[in-house]
C-alpha cells in the first residue's frame, strides 16, 4: 500500500479508537456509499481481533436505490454486525417524498430530522460519519470531532480547536459529537484504497447500461415505478455510473465506461468536475451545505 | 515522488495580506479547481468578490457564509492539492488576532509556514506574532511571502527593505530557516511560474520551494513512545493495548516500560491493521499484547526501556492562552496530555513573551492570545517528553471544567520536580547498600540565606568536622556549580529555578551514592527549595536557614557584591533587586551574629544526628 494510504488508514483508526474510548454511546452512520464502506472496513481493522464495539445506523429516506438497500443488508449479514435502520415515522406517514415535496423538504424531514430522532431515540452521543474535507468548502472547515450542542446544532463559530492529536472530548448530557475519521482523505484516496483493499462497493458505482432520463443537466436513474416520467422524457439505456449515492431522484449519474474500480481510479485522475456535482441538493444555494449542517445534517 | 507523504504547510500573516487568495491561486495553477467549482467561483466572485472583474480566488477557501459576508477568514480550511512532484495538505488560517487559536491549530500540524506580508504595509505585529507561534510550535521552515508586489511596481528596494526588517526579528529564533519570495497572489507572479516582471529576483518560485523543501523528520529513529488509547479485550483470551506509535519502532520480544508504574515487560504479540506483525514503526496503529499482566490502561504511556519518558507532576511549559477569560493561577483546569485527562493548575506565570520584540515581560496572568512561560502542577504524575523532542508526547491542552471550552495549548519545556512514585532503573545495589558500606545515613544539608550570610563558611567547617568523624561527604557550593555545570544559566527567575533544580538532581544522585551532601545556595524561592525537598525521602533533606540580617550581610560583603549591586552593576541581586523568601518552617535556623563558628557546627551536627 502507498505510504500515503497507510498514513491515512492509521489516522482514521486512531480517531475511531479515540471516540470509542471517550464516549459512552458511539454509533457509526452507514450511508451505504463508498465512504461508508471504507469507514466500515477501517473499523474492522481498528478493533481487531474484536469486532467494532458499536452498531451501524442507516437513516433510510425510503428513496434510496434498491441496489443500495440490498447491498446494506448483505454487508450487515456478511460481517455479522448490528445494523439499526431508522425511518422518520412522521415523515413516512405524511408521505414526504423528494419529488412532490421537493428535495429541500425531503432532505430536511427524512434525513436531517430523522438522523436527530435516531440519535436521540438510542441515546447516541458520538456518531461517526464518512464526510471528507475535500468534498465541499464548508466541510474543509470542519473539525475531526465536530461538536454539536443539545438539539444537534452546529455552530461554525464555536468549534473546538484541534491541536496536535489532542481532542477535547468533554461533553455535557444532551451534547454530542460527529466524528469524521475520513476528514483528510480525498475522493481519489478512497478509490485507491478500495482498489488495494478489494473492498466491496455498491455496483451502482460501476458503469453499465441503465435506464435513465435526462433531467436538470444530469442523468436520473429510473430505479422503480415511483419516478414520475415528465412529458417528453423517454427512459433510455445509457452506460452510466454514480460518483456519489443519495436518494435516487436527487442523484445524477455520469456517462462513463469505468466498469471496474481500477477504471474508476483512472477516470478520476482525468476528472475535471467535482464529486458532488451530481448532488442536486447541494446547489440549491451557494452556502447550502453549511445551512444544512447547522440544522443537524451530516 | 508519488509515494511520499503529503507536505503539510500553513499560510498565515495579517488580515488582508492575501492568504486565501494565495491558496486559491495555488490550487488553480496546479489544476485542482474542478470545472463546476470554477463556475460557482465566477458567480461568487461577482456577488462577494473584492477585486472587481478579476476572479476572487479567496472565495474557493472562505467556505462559511459569515466569512463570505465579512470577507475574512475565520476558521482553518484544510485543502489538498498535488503536483507531479509532491502532494500537499495546506491549512489556510485566519489573520485576525481574535482567531489566533485557529492559526495555532493550523501550525500544530504543519512542518512549513508561509507567512504573508503585504508589500505596501511591510512587517506588521501579526507577522511577528505568527512567526513567534510558528517557532514555538516547532516549525523550522518559513517562507516570507511578500505579496501584492504588483502594488509596489515589482520593485526590488521595497522587497529588500521588508526582508531586512523581517530578518532582524526572525533572526532571534535560533534555528529558523527563512526563505523570502516576492510574489503576487492576485496575478500569479512567482507562484507557479517565474515572474518576467521581477528579473532581479534569483530565488525560487513559491511552488518550486514547496515542491523541494526537505522536512522529513525520521520519527522512527527516536525513542519508542506509545500512548495507550484503548484496552482491547474482546474475549477472555485476548487483552491488548491499542494506540498509535508516536515515535520509534517496536518488535515482538522487545522490552518496554510502562511509564506511570515504571514496570517493565516484553511485547508478546503485535496486531496491526491487517493482523499479526513482527514489528511496527512510528505513525502506525497497533495493538500490543504484553507478556506480563500489568495494570496499563488509557492514559498510560509505553516507552523504550533504555530511553524512558519523564514522569512528573510539575513542569515548565510555554502556554498559548485562547480563552477570553484570563488565566487564573492555582485554578484547577482539566488537562489533556497524550491520552490522559488530569486535573492541572498553572502555579506561576514566569513571564509573558512579547510577540513584537521577543522580550520576556513580567506577568501574573495571561489574557486571550498571550503566550507565557509557566509552571504547572498536575493532580497525578503524567508521562511526557520535552516538546522539542516529541511534539505528540510534549504537548497538552487545558479545558474548562464547567464550560468545556478549550482554554489553552501548551508545549512542555522540562520537568520541575520528580514525582515520588517515579520508578527508576531498578539496580541490584541500592542506596541503603551503598550507605551501609560507609556506615552512615545519607543526608542533604541544605544551607539557604542571603549572600554573605555565612553559608559557605559554615558549610566548609561542617564538612571538615564530618570528615574528621570518618563520614563520606561532598560539598556543592553555589559559585562553584555556576562555574561548571550551570555556567549556561543567568540570574533571571527562570534560570534561578533551573539552577536549583539541577543542584537538587545532583544532590539526589550523591545521596543515592550514600554520601552526606552539603549544599550552600542562596536558593531564594520557597517553591524551589520545596521542589528539591520533594526529591528526597522524609527526613533526608535538612533545610538550614542561615538567618543573618541584610544589614549585617551588607556590612560583611565578603565578595564586594552588595557594593556593586548598590551601584546598579548587578541587577536581580537577591535582597536588593530580587526577593529572598524566608523559609517558613526550616528544619534548623542558625544565627551568625555573635556566635562562634564551632558552636554553630556542633549545633548542626547534633540536630542532624550526623555523628
Amino acid at each position: 500500500m502507498k505510504p500515503r494510504l497507510r498514513q491515512l488508514e492509521a489516522e482514521s483508526i486512531a480517531i475511531m479508537r479515540e471516540v470509542v474510548a471517550e464516549f459512552s454511546r458511539p454509533v457509526m452512520l452507514h450511508s451505504i456509499g463508498k465512504d461508508s464502506s471504507v469507514m466500515l472496513h477501517l473499523a474492522l481493522k481498528a478493533f481487531r481481533p474484536g469486532k467494532p464495539p458499536f452498531p451501524l445506523l442507516h437513516v433510510d429516506t425510503l428513496w434510496k436505490f434498491r441496489e443500495m438497500i440490498a447491498f446494506r443488508d448483505a454487508t450487515a449479514r456478511r460481517l455479522a454486525l448490528e445494523l439499526i435502520t431508522y425511518v422518520n415515522p412522521d415523515g413516512a406517514e405524511r408521505g414526504i417524498d423528494p419529488i412532490r415535496s421537493g428535495s429541500s423538504l425531503h432532505t430536511q424531514i427524512m434525513k436531517t430530522e430523522a438522523l436527530k430522532q435516531a440519535l436521540d431515540t438510542y441515546g447516541f452521543n458520538a456518531a461517526f460519519g464518512g464526510a471528507r474535507r475535500d468534498e465541499e468548502k464548508s466541510r474543509a472547515k470542519e473539525r475531526i470531532l465536530s461538536f454539536r450542542s443539545s438539539g444537534h446544532v452546529w455552530d461554525p463559530r464555536d468549534q473546538r480547536p484541534e491541536l496536535w492529536r489532542l481532542f477535547n472530548t468533554r461533553i455535557r448530557p444532551g451534547e454530542s459529537v460527529r466524528a469524521f475519521p475520513l476528514s483528510n482523505w480525498t475522493e481519489l484516496d478512497v478509490w485507491e484504497y478500495i482498489l488495494t483493499q478489494n473492498i466491496p462497493v455498491v455496483p451502482l458505482y460501476l458503469a453499465k447500461p441503465r435506464p435513465v432520463v435526462r433531467r436538470a443537466g444530469t442523468w436520473i436513474l429510473v430505479d422503480d415505478e415511483r419516478l414520475p416520467i415528465e412529458p417528453g422524457e423517454v427512459p433510455t439505456n445509457r452506460t452510466v455510473r454514480f460518483r456519489t449515492l443519495g436518494c435516487y431522484p436527487l442523484t445524477g449519474a455520469i456517462e462513463s465506461e469505468a466498469d471496474s474500480v481500477a477504471a474508476i481510479v483512472d477516470e478520476l485522475r482525468q476528472s475535471k468536475t467535482s464529486e458532488r456535482q451530481g448532488r442536486l441538493i447541494d446547489t440549491d444555494e451557494s452556502a447550502s451545505m453549511e445551512k444544512k449542517k447547522r440544522e443537524g445534517y451530516f | 515522488m508519488g509515494g511520499v507523504l503529503p507536505l503539510r504547510f500553513l499560510t498565515c500573516g495579517s488580515v488582508d495580506d492575501g492568504k486565501s487568495t494565495l491558496i486559491g491561486r495555488l490550487l488553480s495553477e496546479t489544476g485542482q479547481v474542478f470545472d463546476d467549482h470554477l463556475k460557482a467561483l465566477t458567480i461568487d466572485s461577482r456577488r462577494y468578490g473584492t477585486n472587481g472583474a478579476v476572479v476572487d480566488y479567496s472565495l474557493l477557501l472562505d467556505g462559511l457564509e459569515t466569512e463570505r459576508e465579512q470577507r475574512i477568514t475565520i476558521d482553518v480550511a484544510w485543502r489538498h492539492f498535488s503536483t507531479p512532484r509532491r502532494a500537499f495538505l495546506v491549512a489556510d488560517t485566519p489573520g485576525h488576532e481574535q482567531y489566533t487559536r485557529n492559526m495555532a491549530t493550523g501550525a500544530s500540524g504543519c512542518d512549513v509556514a508561509v507567512i504573508l506580508v503585504d508589500a505596501e504595509k511591510g512587517v506588521l505585529p501579526q507577522t511577528r506574532r505568527h512567526t513567534t507561534i510558528c517557532a514555538l510550535m516547532g516549525i523550522r521552515k518559513i517562507v516570507l511571502a511578500v505579496n501584492k508586489i504588483d502594488l509596489v511596481v515589482f520593485g526590488q528596494d521595497g522587497f529588500e527593505r521588508i526582508v531586512r526588517e523581517y530578518h532582524a526579528f526572525a533572526g532571534g529564533f535560533s534555528d529558523l530557516d527563512v526563505t523570502c519570495i516576492p510574489l503576487s497572489a492576485l496575478y500569479g507572479d512567482n507562484i507557479a511560474t517565474r515572474s518576467p516582471r521581477m528579473a532581479w529576483f534569483a530565488g525560487p518560485t513559491l511552488l518550486d520551494y514547496l515542491e523541494s523543501v526537505e522536512v522529513q523528520v525520521d520519527l522512527a529513529v527516536r525513542p519508542f513512545r506509545f500512548p495507550v488509547q484503548w484496552v482491547n479485550r474482546p474475549n477472555g483470551s485476548f487483552r491488548g493495548i491499542s494506540g498509535t506509535i508516536m515515535s520509534g519502532t517496536i518488535a515482538v520480544g522487545d522490552e518496554v516500560r510502562i511509564a506511570l508504574s515504571g514496570q517493565t515487560t516484553r511485547v508478546k504479540q503485535i496486531v496491526g491493521p491487517d493482523g499479526g506483525v513482527a514489528s511496527a514503526a512510528a505513525g502506525e496503529a497497533a495493538t500490543l499484547v504484553l507478556a506480563a499482566d500489568l495494570e496499563v490502561g488509557r492514559g498510560n504511556l509505553v516507552t523504550a526501556v533504555r530511553e524512558p519518558a519523564t514522569v512528573a507532576d510539575q513542569f515548565a511549559a510555554h502556554v498559548i492562552w485562547f480563552s477570553h477569560d484570563p488565566l487564573l493561577p492555582e485554578r484547577a483546569y482539566l488537562m489533556r496530555i497524550g491520552t490522559k485527562w488530569v486535573s492541572a493548575t498553572i502555579t506561576t506565570v514566569k513571564h509573558k513573551l512579547s510577540t513584537a520584540t521577543r522580550e520576556q515581560l513580567a506577568a501574573r496572568t495571561l489574557h486571550v492570545n498571550d503566550i507565557g512561560f509557566c509552571t504547572l502542577a498536575t493532580s497525578a504524575p503524567v508521562a511526557f517528553d520535552a516538546y522539542s523532542g516529541n511534539r505528540d508526547t510534549g504537548s497538552f491542552i487545558l479545558v474548562d471544567r464547567v464550560t468545556h471550552e478549550t482554554l489553552a495549548a501548551g508545549m512542555i519545556a522540562y520537568a520541575l520536580r520528580r514525582a515520588t512514585n517515579v520508578h527508576f532503573e531498578p539496580l541490584a545495589i541500592d542506596k541503603s547498600a551503598r550507605a551501609a558500606t560507609k556506615a552512615q545515613t545519607p543526608r542533604v544539608l541544605w544551607f539557604t540565606g542571603l549572600s554573605g550570610a555565612g553559608k559557605s563558611t559554615i558549610a566548609r567547617a561542617l564538612e571538615a568536622s564530618l570528615h574528621r568523624l570518618g563520614r563520606h561527604t561532598m560539598m556543592l557550593d553555589g559559585d562553584n556549580i555556576r562555574l561548571g555545570l550551570n555556567k549556561d544559566l543567568g540570574f533571571t527567575d527562570v534560570d534561578r529555578v533551573e539552577n536549583i533544580r539541577r543542584v537538587g538532581e545532583v544532590a539526589k544522585l550523591m545521596t543515592d551514592a550514600g554520601l552526606i551532601v552539603i549544599c550552600a545556595f542562596i536558593s531564594p524561592f520557597r517553591a524551589e527549595r520545596q521542589m528539591v525537598r520533594r526529591l528526597f525521602a522524609p527526613g533526608e533533606f535538612v533545610e538550614i536557614f542561615v538567618d543573618t540580617p541584610l544589614e549585617e550581610c551588607v556590612r560583611r560583603d565578603p565578595k564586594g557584591l552588595y557594593g556593586k549591586a548598590a551601584a546598579g552593576l548587578i541587577p536581580n541581586f537577591t535582597g536588593l533587586g530580587s526577593p529572598y523568601e524566608r523559609p517558613e518552617a526550616p528544619d534548623l535556623t542558625v544565627t551568625t551574629v555573635g556566635c562562634p563558628l564551632d558552636s554553630i557546627v556542633t549545633a548542626i551536627l547534633t540536630a542532624c544526628s550526623c555523628t
